[in-house]
Parts: C-alpha cells; structure tokens; sequence
C-alpha cells in the first residue's frame, strides 16, 4: 500500500535517543520495494543503527546509484539530504561532497550490480583513497530493476529464474575490498539484524570506508531452488565468524570479557569495537589470513558473515591530504583570496 | 630597408634538449627590451626525441597571430630540415649548426645560410653529454643575441636571476651564449636587416600562458575543490592551480591545507567529484579537453537537471576521437553548448587569452552557482599552454562571490517549508539548501524525472513545468555572460565573427583587408548562450564571415540554431589543421567568398 502517506502519529511511550529523537525520526517515506525484499530489512537496521548513535539526522547525506537498492535512501532519515546520482558512479559523488565537507556523516547505499560491473572502478578507487563514508551493498545477485539479469556476484553454477546457469565466477566484493586494501570489510544478512546493526554502527564510526556486503534476497527474481543468493541458501550456507558489539566512547559499562577470542579495537572517535571470534582461527586484524580464510570456507560452500577486517590505525582522505579541521565549506571567502596586493607581487614571475 | 621589431622566426629542434629553456630566455630577453612578442610551442605527443618548433614573433604593432613564413629559420633537426628549409620567405634567413654539412639538393637560392659550429664549440667548451646538449641550445640563443641585436645586459641579467644560487650554472650558461654570440658577432654582418631594438611597450605587461592565468582565476574565485585526470593539453590547469594553492591556501599556524585537490581514476570520476562537491557547497571544478568532456557527458547532464553547479574548463585540442592531442582547435563547441542527451543547453565562456581566461574563470563560479548549472570555460591549447603578453592582471578587492540563493539555517528555520524546484520569485532560479545546514532543508537530488517539490515524477506535466523553467533559466543567462566584442559601424556590410582562439588572426586580418578597402565590422562573442546583441550584429550585415578552428563550422551552426539568423548570411571561413590561426588564413577565406559572389 505505497500510495499511503506514513502516519504521523505513533506510540507516545517510544523510546527516545540521546538528542531526544525516537527511532521514527530516522525514518523515511514507504517503500516502494517488492514485499519481502530483503533491501527494506537492511533500511530498518541502518534507522536502528543511526537511531542507536544519536547522529542528528541532518548531518548525514545519503547517496545512492540506480537500481532498486539505491532507491533506498528515500526510505530511511527523511532529514537528510539525499544524492541519487547516476549507474555505478555513487563513489565520486560522495568523493567530492566529502572533500567538501568532512563534517558530515556519509552513507552510501548501492547494489550489486551498481557496485560491481559498471561502479567497480570507482568503488574500488573509493576504497583504495580510504573516503570516510559507511557504504553498503545491497547484495541479490541480480539486476532487480531491470528483471533478473545475473549480477557480477551471481555464483558460478546458479540458475537465474528462467533456468539459465551462470557461467562465470562471482566477484566477492569483501574480496575485492580485502585486496584494494579497505581498512573496513563486512559481511551481513539482511535477515540477522542482530549482527547487521553493530556493523553498521561500527561503519560508521570508523575514520574511513566501511565496506558492508550485505546478502539481500531478492524474492521477486533470485529466491528460488538453485540461486545462491535466496533466503533458504542464505540461512542454510552462512556462518558467522566474528561477532562484533560496537561500544561508544561515553559508554563506561565495561561487560566481562570472555575468556577466549576477543579483541577490542579502538576507533578514531574514542569508540571501540568489541571483536569476539566465533571462528577460533580467525583474525580480523590480519588481512592477508582474512583473504584465505574467507576463499578456503568458500570452497566448503560457506557464506562467512561478520565484521571480517578492521585496521585501526585507518588514515582517510582528509588525513592523507592533511586538509584543515574546518569544512571546506566553511571557510571564509577572505582565508580562500590571496588579494590584490598579492597579485600584484606574484606578477614579478611572469616578466 | 631595415625591419624594427617586425618580423618572425622559428627554431626546430627534438623535444627532451634543453631547448625549451633557450627559448624562455629568449622569450624573455625581447619582452624585457620593451618590444612586445609572442611565443607559440609547436611540440609532438612525446617526451622525448621527436621534433619540436618554437615560433617567436616580434611585432612592434602588437599582433600576435601566427605568420604562414618566416624571416629566420634556426634548424637544428635534421629529422625535419626539408620542411623547415620551405618555410622561409624568400629573403629570408637559415641558421644551421656548421658543425655538419648541409644537404646540397634543399640549397634554396633565395634564403641566406648562417653557419655556426654550435656542436664543436659546446663539445671543446664543456664536458660530459648532457651538459653538451644543453648548452648547445643557449648557445644558439647567444647567437641570435648577436644576429638579431638583443641587450646583452638583459641576458646576463636573466642568467643571474634564474641561475643566481647556482654559481657554476649561471656561469656555464653565460659562457655558451657568448660563444654563440662571440662567433656570429665575427663571422656574420651583424644585426641582419630584421632585429630589435628597445621599446617601451611592455612596461605594464607580463607574460604568461592561459592555463595558469585560468588556475590563478580559480585561485582568486575561492575555489577550494578540484577534480581532474590529466591530459594535454588541461593538465598544466591543475598542476598551476596545486603550485598556487600551496603557497596561498595552506593555514600559516597549523600548515594544513585550505584546499582538495583530487586526482581521479579517470574524467567521469573527476566531474563526480566536482559536482558532489558542488552539491555540498563548495566552489569546485575540473580541468580536461574534448575526450575528457565526452566522458563526463552523462553526470554533466546530472547536473544540469538536478541543478548542481560545476565549473568545467576545456582547452581545446584537436579532434575527433584522441586526434593530435597537442595542436589546436576550437572543435568542441557545439558538444559543450548542448553536453548530454536529451534537452540540455548550458553556459559557455570563451575567452581569447590568458587575461579574459583568468577574468572568466572568476565569472564562471558566479555564474555556476547563481544559475546553479554547470559552466564550460572553452580555451584552447594556444592560448592555454602558450605565453602571450597581456597587460597585467588587476583584482578588485571588493569582490564578494557570487554564492547565488542559498538558504541558510535560519532561513530555513523561519520557512514554513522549502521545496528545491519552486520558482518562487520568477527568475528561474529556485532556492537550494546545502547538506548539514537544518532539518528543513532536506530534500533528494536526483537525475530522475521530479516535480517542482523534488519529488519522483512520471507525470508529463509536472515533468514539463521542471523543464520548461531549466531552459528559461538557462537562456536567462544570456543576459549575464560576458557581452561579445564589437567593433562596428552602421551602415557596413560585412562583418566578422569569430570566438576565442582565432581573435588576433581576425584583428591583423582586418587592419591588411582596411588597407585594401575592404572593411569588415568585428564582433567576437565571448559567452553562449547569445544575447540579443550577438542577433543583432548578424542580422545587421549582408554577410556574416564566421571565423573558427573545426571542420564542421560548429560556430555558424550554434549562431544559425540559436539566433535564428538565414543561413546565407553566414559565411563560413574556417582552417583546423591544427596550428594556430593566421591572419593570412581569415583573408583568404574572405577575398574567395566575396569574389565568388562577385
């Protein structure tokens, strides 16, 4: 029922955040989506995940590409400014608006088709200048929007709904970030908001890319016998192998630590991310074992899922080009203009 | 008869020698003589090895358009002495390096060989390879000191100046330019009949090339945001523009930078880059050429339906496809006007030399974010990599950008709401909010079909009332677009049109077809869309000649569509085979259309 307006009115007992918002401030229009689609699970965890932070919802901007993931960010924080931009060209946009203003909070929302065929060389560029956005890729495997192409992660060997295999190798984006050096890389299930939310909540603290692949059923065009990519596979091949919990820096209730496998990291901002490996051999820390253990549990038919590498020391565009603390945007006219004088003086050069 | 400050010469050499150096200071040594001068760089798509010219002329008069020949030839590359002997005017003047014979069969009866051993000086003189070949290159500038009368004190004096903290440098340059000069001084009948002598034409003058008088516009703009991919003949743009910003926009107390300069992984990157930033609030933009602009196509028309401005200079090369990525055009003309699919037309400037490109690149950010759309600056690589004589840059103090209607927090705090596509004052032009600014100001930008509230649209009429108000706002800009240059008598018949690069071949074509009774009225239009004075100038005349540097006369086609103008008062006058336009060029195009209609 689209064509409905969201009512405005809502329980009165809502829990309030920090800065006095509930979680339907964070909220955006109805979903035109498919019903069942895994894309508007993922849009309650992000509202939960930005609710849970107390980010004012102004002071995010959410930008998108083309396709049915990407018509998202209407569907959640209505107070912040929104990109739609063009197919698989979201990574410069977000670039340039960063670099503008870094004190902002960046989310990008995107599919897999968005992401990885037309937008791999500007996600991957994205990721290799480290911009500082949390970005999430809505993964179904196909071109929803376009009914039912195979996407670039669409498994080897699974059948679109027409029958028809797929002849060539999924690209991973976790491995592809992995290997472009993200300083933040995540796997997810649209339908495990436990686990998604701290994810996302650690994305976002992070100074730098967060890259979160999140499995998203397609239930119109891929959730049937033999895809790879639908509700039933999803929950049968995924293993968790890191749970994170995401503690913010004014948060003073220290919880016991178990006794074995946990490591916390501390973010830019003073927060820490609480790491526990469900997966004895694993370490997030270790990007090069994070790649081989995330191929060898491929190779078993496994989905590994969690926050799956985390590089504390994570330096961004911002650090890198050593830019001033102040927004670009907002400096003053008079701190940008050399002068008339100056202008005068630099001229001796050019006789 | 002799010929003061009036005559031209060219020097061929291979590109990677030193001789770009040379041929600074010789540049500079004229200009500081008072006499005014242009340098043209005629170098190939290559690093090193391949031929490369150097044209100088000297004008007394102050014109600087290309001449066809030359009163001296210095040929130092054999790879090309065969084309280069055929340029000299007959009377003319080759000097050559005596150090090798020359070739017998291109012995021209009516130029006048000047044999220096350039090599066999420099070899005995210096030591080591490199060294060899580099001075080798100052010393035929010491020659032409003595050939063409330069002021000996001036060039030591620019010696000290570029060499002055590098004692042993200064003084092995100064020896090659007096070996040179010592030997012509005694072998030749020294001044020939063309050479200088001081004026006192530059006093007020520098020398500079377009691309970074451009960059330097950026700079005084506030431009804080840049997103470019290099390619020739832009990249010296940016590289001025970074040069610039970290001696002026790096804060003096913490030594971080007031400024972002990107470089993308490829044009459709860098223009993202440039409107995201655009769309946060800052003044941003990109510096490319004609492949670069075909790239950005579909985020330019993003901008241009979603109203976010951007700032795009092209300079100009050859096309189409990679074409000759270091020679000239003015080809890309019709593309900027009307970049992307669909119904799209955008504001171009057109500046003519280093001067207007600096003025213009100030007046482009005012124009991008008032109208709130994308802007081309449309140079060329003659004048953007080349150094002409302007006179010096002034800035008014009291300049304020333009930021055009922005609604700030507590504007948007007393709104009782805000919807990003109204036209609530009928400009054209509605009000657009930043991100992070107030609650309020929230609304979704998107290249998709959207109503005058930015709301998702597939309905025709409110999809039509957006465009129909984008094409009003646009043509509106008419109005704000620096005016044309007209120089024009009523009751004339013949005029003369013509954009950027091609303006000083037109001003000396002018003045030589007056002293032939021909007399043609001027008009040179400097920004698109055309106002009303661009319609007026065409239609007041019998004949048009549209004057430009592309096969298709992309001009004459924008003036036909836009103006309305009767295509058989428009007359096309058109050379595009790369160099810089002539003088001689615009008169013959114009003797054979009039004689035709004879």
């Amino acid at each position: 029922m689209t064509f409905l307006p969201k009512p405005r009115v809502h329980h009165p007992a809502l829990p309030k955040n920090e800065i006095g918002l509930t979680r339907r401030d964070y909220e955006g229009t109805i979903t035109t989506l498919c019903a069942g689609c895994g894309h508007d699970s993922i849009t309650a965890a992000i509202i939960q995940a930005f609710w849970e932070l107390s980010i004012p919802p102004h002071k995010v901007a959410k930008l998108s590409g083309i396709g049915c993931s990407s018509k998202t960010p209407a569907y959640f924080l209505k107070e912040a400014h929104g990109f739609n931009g063009v197919h698989g060209r979201m990574p410069a946009l977000v670039t340039g608006a960063n670099a503008a203003n870094g004190e902002i909070t960046y989310i990008g929302v995107s599919g897999d088709g968005d992401s990885l065929s037309i937008g791999i060389g500007q996600l991957s560029h994205a990721i290799r200048r480290n911009v500082n956005l949390l970005y999430v890729l809505e993964n179904n495997g196909v071109y929803g929007l376009t009914k039912g192409q195979f996407s670039a992660s669409a498994d080897r060997g699974s059948l679109s709904k027409k029958g028809e295999a797929n002849t060539m190798d999924a690209i991973d984006g976790c491995l592809l970030a992995l290997t472009l050096g993200a300083t933040f890389v995540a796997r997810s299930f649209s339908g495990d908001k436990a686990q998604l939310v701290p994810i996302l909540k650690a994305g976002l603290a992070h100074n730098g890319f967060a890259f979160v692949d999140v499995i998203s059923p397609c239930v119109t065009f891929n959730d049937h016998d033999g895809s790879t990519k639908s509700y039933a596979y999803t929950r049968e091949h995924n293993v968790e192998i890191v749970q994170a919990d995401f503690i913010p820096p004014r948060d003073e209730i220290r919880t016991t630590i178990d006794a074995g496998g946990v490591r916390e990291v501390m973010l830019h901002d003073g927060s820490f991310v609480r790491l526990r490996k469900v997966a004895a051999d694993y370490d997030p820390i270790d990007r090069d074992r994070a790649y081989a253990y995330i191929r060898e549990r491929q190779r078993e038919g496994e989905i590994v899922t969690g926050l799956l590498y985390i590089e504390p020391d994570s330096k961004d565009v911002h650090d890198q080009n050593n830019t001033v603390d102040m927004a670009l945007t907002q400096l003053p006219f008079e701190q940008l203009c050399p002068g008339s004088t100056e202008l005068d003086k630099l001229q001796a050069r050019f006789r | 008869m002799d010929r003061v400050n009036d005559f031209a010469f060219k020097i061929a050499t291979a590109n990677g020698t030193g001789s770009a150096s040379a041929n600074g200071l010789i540049m500079q040594a004229i200009f500081r003589m008072g006499v005014p001068v242009t340098g043209k760089n005629v170098f190939p798509s290559n690093i090193q090895g391949l031929p490369t010219w150097y044209e100088i002329r000297v004008s007394k008069d102050g014109y600087t358009a290309r001449t066809p020949t030359f009163d001296l030839m210095v040929a130092l590359n054999a790879a090309t002495y065969q084309k280069d002997v055929a340029e000299v005017r007959s009377g003319g003047y080759l000097f050559y390096d005596s150090s090798w014979p020359l070739d017998d069969k291109l012995h021209r009866p009516d130029v006048t060989y000047l044999g220096v051993p350039l090599a066999e000086m420099c070899n005995a003189a210096f030591s080591g390879v490199r060294e060899r070949i580099l001075m080798k290159n100052i010393a035929y500038a010491g020659a032409l000191a003595a050939l063409l009368e330069f002021d000996t004190d001036i060039i030591r004096q620019l010696l000290k100046e570029k060499f002055g903290k590098k004692p042993a440098l200064m003084d092995s340059n100064q020896k090659a330019v007096d070996l040179g000069y010592d030997y012509a001084k005694a072998h030749f009948d020294c001044p020939l009949p063309m050479h200088l002598q001081r004026m006192d034409a530059t006093k007020d003058a520098i020398l500079i090339d377009g691309n970074t008088a451009a960059a330097l516009g950026c700079v005084y703009a506030g431009a804080t945001v840049a997103g470019w991919y290099p390619i020739t003949p832009s990249t010296s743009l940016m590289d001025a523009f970074r040069s610039f910003c970290e001696k002026y926009r790096v804060d003096k107390a913490s030594n971080k930078r007031k400024f972002a300069i990107l470089q993308a992984e490829d044009e459709l990157a860098a223009i993202g880059m440039v409107i995201g930033a655009g769309w946060a609030g800052a003044r941003a933009f990109t510096s490319t050429a004609g492949p670069g602009i075909s790239l950005m196509s579909e985020f330019i028309g993003l901008a241009y339906y979603a109203e976010v401005p951007a700032v795009i200079f092209d300079v100009q090369r050859t096309g189409p496809s990679t074409g000759m990525p270091t020679r000239t055009q003015q080809g890309d003309l019709m593309m900027c006007a009307y970049a992307s699919h669909g119904d799209t037309r955008h504001v171009c400037l057109y500046p003519a030399d280093p001067r207007e490109a600096f003025e213009f690149a100030t007046r482009a950010f005012d124009l991008s974010e008032r109208f709130q759309t994308p802007v081309f600056v449309l140079s060329d690589l003659d004048i953007g990599m080349n150094d002409w004589m302007i006179p010096k840059l002034t800035w008014d103090d009291s300049y304020r950008p333009d930021r055009g209607k922005v609604l700030s927090a507590a504007e948007l705090e007393e709104a009782k709401s805000f919807y990003r596509y109204l036209d609530v004052d009928g400009d054209g032009i509605p009000y657009r909010s930043l991100p992070g600014t107030h609650p309020k100001g929230a609304y979704f930008t998107r290249g998709s079909g959207h109503n005058k509230f930015a709301g998702y649209t597939e309905d025709g009429d409110e999809y039509t009332e957006v465009l129909d108000r984008l094409d009003r706002k646009v043509q509106r800009a008419a109005k704000f677009v620096p005016a044309p240059i007209v120089k024009a008598t009523p009751g004339h018949k013949l005029g003369l049109v013509t954009v950027g690069g091609c303006h000083a071949a037109c001003l000396e074509a002018m003045d030589l077809l007056a002293k032939e009774g021909i007399v043609v009225d001027y008009m040179r239009v400097r920004g698109f869309p055309f106002g009303d004075e661009v319609t007026g100038f065409l239609e007041s005349h019998d004949i048009n000649f549209v004057v430009e540097q592309n096969r298709d006369a992309q001009l004459r086609s924008l003036l036909m569509l836009e103006t309305g103008v009767a295509i058989g008062k428009l007359s096309s006058v058109r050379y595009y085979g790369g160099f810089p336009m002539s003088a001689h060029h615009v008169i013959a195009g114009i003797k054979a259309r009039l004689e035709k209609a004879a």
